[in-house]
């Protein structure tokens, strides 16, 4: 049967097990959108802003494991994407941005609404296709699932011009997929898998580092094994976090600029760092030329671009962390003897604690505590980037993967609030927070309509501290207090959420905060509560830029 | 120093884009560039000669170059046993009493002269990377007009 490239398009989309897309309509769209007007394959979700159904369906890729979906018009609606693309990019996540275009034959003539997004976007997308032609549609839609679903996951992008939507041809469903330069390697070298199992039968001072690997490939379970075999400490970056339930006794927390002091001292001392899909980001590292000297390094990674980049690796390992995991397990025959260094590493626990000092205001800690305490460890916290990020990263005690959804490579304020939109239809079992600051939560707050209209019931704990509050903090320790515009205003974010149909809550005293929240989560509804806390509380334990990470200022200790 | 990286290909439109970013992104100039298609239609052959200060960011490009979908294999030659060849046309200031000099250094190098032209000639020249060096600074000496390079080929030996 012969169908239009619209129809084939929302055909190969039901096929590929979408549930949702994002998006919004445009000129160059609307034929597809015309196909979508009474289609029933999957749900349809208006956000805001093309920005906010980029964070969505990246959001919705890290609550499922799914790819996210998302769509857009050309022109200002394809470069809306650019920023959600980017952000996929570099946290490895999974989605498929569908653009459209101007008509083949306009292409390259500034027309209406063009722009070249396969050419903006090449650098920041596992791959990208311009269709030329409806035939080529399917397979470039199959492909495009395949590769950003399969090896290191990444975004794609489809470019499909105003023509190809309505060119008519044979509906012919590729079954499968095969691309002769495009073979991800799964299973780890069998001779490096043993070589890594002697190095860590026989170290002294093990430590695992863990990044956003163990996610992507879902090996947590046997991660953990790995971790109890071993005996050893567990560290993990952002990307980690959720990876090692971080109740553990062997976790340590997040390590690097605002990680734990121990953890930081723990792998400088280590004599074997266990680096499990973990990219030695230099958030992580700090100094690199001081960084673990004495440490040997087994470095498992899906992609050999990521092995020895930036640290000199002992053993590589390229494949996928769950299957060289259930590999190296077999080989490690008896743990290594390591009480002495569980000692140091204890020690170094009592010496830099993690802590803060209480106040009788509302610390930004102290309320992430409380919806710790409040949702037991299990909702989806989704942030947006600066001061309150790094505090939802050390103050909520993850116990699962894919419960900490929060941009680590690119760094995008305004992410966390579209993110948490996608997580919640995503994972509509969940409670789902999105921790924010004043400053980030006012960069997508638009999505406040998307969430209203469309009854997704998410919670956004507002940090309003009256500052941006992470570059305010370098200001103070490095810029002499000289806050070049940092401080920032607000909305009411009260009336602001009331007068979108969602409920605001404001809290002014500490102990409002447990009301709230508790609160808050009873409501059937989109809640913002705004959370007037204390102005210029730092993030502690900070290594500043470029030092060694065991160069920690500030904190307890 | 001066790197030879050969790069089999799909040939599909926007693949020469993806690879020269990668130069580009990292601030690296791409010295020479010679693309076409091989025996296959269906993939072009290409070989970029670049001067690459660190040896890490190299070995970076080359994985990155590994990773992108329309890459089907790379080959660095930098340490690998090849011969090479570049082809140029120099059109030169030209006086018949030239001629004998002329063809004298055409001789020690695989040239000759294919057109004339008012007080111009063209000149053919294959050779290596140094002969071709060498023949241009003698060529220079009558004065090159024009001169227009294929850039480095390599092959395996």
């Amino acid at each position: 049967m012969k169908l239009t490239g619209s129809k084939i398009l929302l055909e190969c989309l039901k096929r590929e097990g979408v549930e949702i897309v994002f998006g919004y309509p445009g000129g160059q769209m609307l034929p597809t959108f015309d196909a979508l007007y009474d289609y029933k394959g999957f749900r349809f979700i208006l956000t805001r802003h093309e920005q906010g159904a980029a964070h969505a369906a990246d959001g919705y890729a890290r609550a499922t494991g799914k790819v996210g979906v998302c769509l857009a018009t050309s022109g200002p609606g394809a470069t809306n994407l650019v920023t959600g693309i980017a952000n996929a990019f570099m946290d490895s996540i999974p989605i498929v941005a569908i653009t459209g275009q101007v008509p083949t034959a306009l292409i390259g003539n500034d027309a209406f609404q063009e722009a070249d997004i396969t050419g903006i976007t090449r650098p920041i997308t596992k791959h990208n296709y311009l269709v030329k032609e409806v035939k080529d549609l399917a397979r470039i839609v199959r492909e495009a699932f395949y590769i950003a679903s399969t090896g290191r996951p990444g975004p794609v992008l489809i470019d499909l011009p105003k023509d190809v939507q309505v060119g008519e041809t044979e509906f012919i469903w590729p079954e499968e997929t095969k691309l002769r330069s495009y073979n991800p390697k799964y299973s780890g070298h069998p001779g490096q898998i043993k070589r890594a199992a002697k190095l860590i039968m026989e170290a002294k001072k093990p430590i695992l580092y863990v990044g956003g690997g163990v996610i992507l490939s879902g090996a947590s379970l046997e991660l953990l094994e790995l971790a109890e075999k071993i005996g050893c400490p567990v560290t993990w970056t952002l990307m980690g976090i959720g990876g090692f339930p971080s109740t553990h006794k062997q976790s340590l927390g997040m390590l690097g600029m605002h990680g734990t002091a121990y953890a930081n001292h723990s792998i400088m001392d280590a004599d074997l760092i266990i680096a499990l899909g973990a990219r030695f980001d230099d958030r992580v590292t700090g100094r690199l030329d001081v960084f673990a000297p004495n440490a040997r390094v087994i470095h498992v990674d899906i992609d050999p671009s990521s092995i020895s980049k930036n640290v000199h690796v002992d053993v590589p390992i390229v494949g996928d962390l769950r299957q060289v995991l259930v590999e190296l397990l077999q080989h490690i025959k008896c743990p290594p003897s390591i009480s002495d260094w569980l000692k140091h590493v204890e020690a170094l626990k009592r010496k830099y604690p993690l802590g803060y000092k209480d106040k009788n205001k509302i610390l930004p800690q102290y309320v992430i505590q409380q919806i710790d305490e409040l949702t037991k460890g299990e909702a989806i916290i989704c942030t947006e980037v600066g001061q309150h990020q790094m505090w939802a990263a050390q103050w909520y005690n993850y116990l699962k993967p894919r419960t900490f959804i929060s941009s680590g490579g690119l760094g995008t304020m305004g992410f966390g609030f579209p993110a948490s939109i996608g997580a919640k239809l995503g994972r509509p079992e969940k409670i789902v927070f999105d921790i924010a600051g004043d400053g980030s939560i006012q960069m997508n707050i638009q999505e406040l309509g998307t969430c209203v209209a469309n009854k997704i019931n998410v919670k956004v704990a507002i940090l309003n501290n009256g500052y941006l509050g992470m570059v305010r903090q370098w200001q103070e320790l490095f810029y002499k207090k000289r806050y070049s515009y940092t401080p920032i205003s607000s909305p009411d974010f009260v009336k602001l959420a009331e007068s979108y149909g969602a409920v605001g809550i404001r809290v002014t005293k500490k102990e409002e905060v447990r009301p709230a929240i508790e609160k808050a989560i009873k409501t059937d509804n989109t809640v913002f509560i705004d959370f007037h806390v204390e102005g210029e509380e730092n993030v502690f334990p900070m290594v500043p830029a470029g030092e060694a990470i065991n160069n920690i200022i500030g904190g307890l200790a | 120093m001066k790197h030879t990286i050969s790069v089999l290909v799909e040939n599909k439109f926007g693949v020469l884009a993806r690879v020269a970013g990668l130069f580009s992104a990292r601030g690296y100039n791409i010295a020479s560039l010679a693309v076409s298609e091989t025996l296959d239609p269906n993939t072009s052959y290409m070989t970029i000669v670049v001067e690459a200060k660190d040896e890490l960011v190299l070995e970076q490009i080359n994985k990155q170059l590994n990773k992108l979908i329309d890459v089907i294999t790379v080959t660095d030659f930098t340490k690998k046993e090849n011969i090479d060849r570049e082809l140029v046309l120099a059109k030169i200031k030209y006086s018949p009493k030239d001629k004998p000099k002329i063809e004298a250094i055409l001789d020690k190098f695989v040239g000759k002269i294919i057109a004339y032209k008012d007080d111009t000639a063209i000149i053919e020249a294959v050779g290596n990377q140094q002969q071709i060096k060498l023949l241009l600074e003698e060529l220079n000496k009558f004065g090159i007009k024009e001169l227009a390079r294929t850039g480095k080929l390599v092959i395996s030996s």
